[in-house]
């Protein structure tokens, strides 16, 4: 019996930040005192918890969970920040290829019984690595950039996510509201038309972000940030809040700095 | 100066306006995998089909796709000329017309009749009042979850794609 919601985070094409949004999405429902389990499937390119800072205290992997080698919660790295966030890490070493779709499913089934989120970091590609990561899952959130490799890409995962039966949504991540004014950059409604997708989020594109990767500190941890409040409403839409997205139309050339991040 | 000028008065080129137009292409025919075989086996075919009913042209007959949100639609032009004396259905049809009233169990018997009835009689605002609030018509309401976007309304923005479609692809 599970009562969580499993979420696979995906978008076909790689370096679009996939994994940024897991890991600030998934601390930002922490803040708000949900149980969060977040799940790395990029095997062997596993990176989320450098994202969270967490890569020193692995212990065991998910693919030594699904072997039988350890139980799931010793596997399981509780964020000392976010006492109700956890990660289970990708294996470092291994192939996609050593986890089933079975296999990911009672893995996914077993942490949605304990918590109220399983979000399902998903690799790159449409290949067995995707199929994995949504083989538990029972709803997905497609992260684009508005280019237009990436949107072609979020199209077919659109598209192999519908076959499947996930209802998903869309975060448009890294958009630059000055060259979608300029009409240098497809904006957000372009975005939505091709996919057809309800929307979830528009993150901006930001320095913020690298400068707390380098750290290893998701940055919705820091109320300070730009980002923090974009994320912050991703979480409580995705909570069921009919929060609404603020226009990235601006009133003047003068109010355009300023109305630049409060997007989203 | 002219360069100036130019960048002052006209308006710059919009890049995003091609990359919609090549994303526009490309996915058309990223949705659209039949081979081009498949294509004109499948028009043969629909063509055979339509002509048992009516009788058509069908050097006139026009069967193209187009993009439509997510689904590629087909869409087939195919000139009529006249009517068949003897229509040829493959198979003979088993089921009624439709269900007369006092077979219907009670509890669709409300939004079945009242959709069954002539136009003046099923729109009395009484009468659409009982249907939509039909224990029937409820049930056929999702439950409310917490995914409750899954009937998400993924058509929603048909104008703009419409606006987006423009010329065919050759």
């Amino acid at each position: 019996m599970s009562s969580g919601r499993a979420i696979v985070i995906t978008s076909g094409k790689g370096g679009v930040g996939k994994t940024t949004t897991t890991a600030n999405v998934g601390a930002a429902l922490a803040k708000r005192g949900r149980r969060v389990a977040l799940v790395d499937t990029d095997i062997g390119l596993r990176n989320l918890d450098l994202v969270l800072g967490v890569e020193k205290r692995i212990v065991f992997d998910l693919v030594e969970v699904v072997e039988g080698r350890c139980q799931l919660r010793q596997a399981l790295i509780r964020d000392k920040r976010l006492p109700t966030l956890a990660l289970l890490p990708a294996a470092q070493t291994r192939e996609k290829e050593a986890v089933g779709e079975e296999q990911m499913k009672g893995v996914i089934d077993a942490l949605a019984e304990s918590n109220d989120y399983v979000l399902i970091d998903c690799a790159a590609g449409i290949e067995h690595g995707f199929r994995m990561a949504i083989a538990g899952a029972r709803e997905a959130i497609v992260v684009t950039t508005p280019e237009i490799s990436a949107i072609r890409d979020a199209d077919r995962v659109v598209g192999k996510l519908t076959q499947a039966g996930l209802p998903l949504r869309l975060i448009i991540n890294r958009v630059r509201p000055e060259m979608v004014k300029s009409g240098d950059m497809l904006s957000v409604d372009d975005v939505c038309d091709v996919l057809s997708a309800e929307l979830l989020g528009i993150v901006p594109d930001d320095e913020e972000v690298i400068d707390t990767t380098n750290r290893g500190e998701p940055l919705v941890l820091d109320e300070t940030k730009r980002l923090t409040a974009i994320y912050d409403k991703i979480a409580r839409r995705l909570d069921g809040e009919a929060v609404p997205f603020t226009s990235l139309a601006t009133p003047s050339f003068f109010g355009r700095l300023f109305t630049m991040w409060k997007a989203g | 100066m002219l360069e100036f000028l130019k960048k002052l008065f006209l308006p710059p080129e919009r890049s995003s306006e091609t990359a919609k137009e090549r994303l526009r292409v490309v996915l058309l025919s990223d949705h659209l995998s039949l081979a081009p075989e498949t294509v004109e086996a499948l028009k043969r075919d629909l063509l055979e089909v339509i002509s048992k009913y009516v009788e058509i042209d069908p050097a006139h007959a026009d069967v193209t796709f187009e993009q439509r949100e997510r689904e590629v639609a087909m869409l087939a032009n195919v000139p009529i000329t006249g009517i068949r004396e003897r229509p040829r259905p493959t198979a003979p049809r088993t089921e009624e017309p439709s269900p007369s009233p006092q077979l219907v169990a009670p509890t669709v018997d409300a939004p079945q009749a009242a959709a069954d009835e002539p136009p003046a009689a099923a729109l009395a605002p009484e009468e659409e009042a009982a249907v939509a609030s039909a224990p029937q018509a409820q049930e056929k309401q999702p439950p409310p979850t917490r995914a409750s976007y899954a009937g998400a309304p993924r058509r929603r923005r048909r104008k703009k794609t419409v606006a987006l479609q423009g010329p065919a692809p050759g």
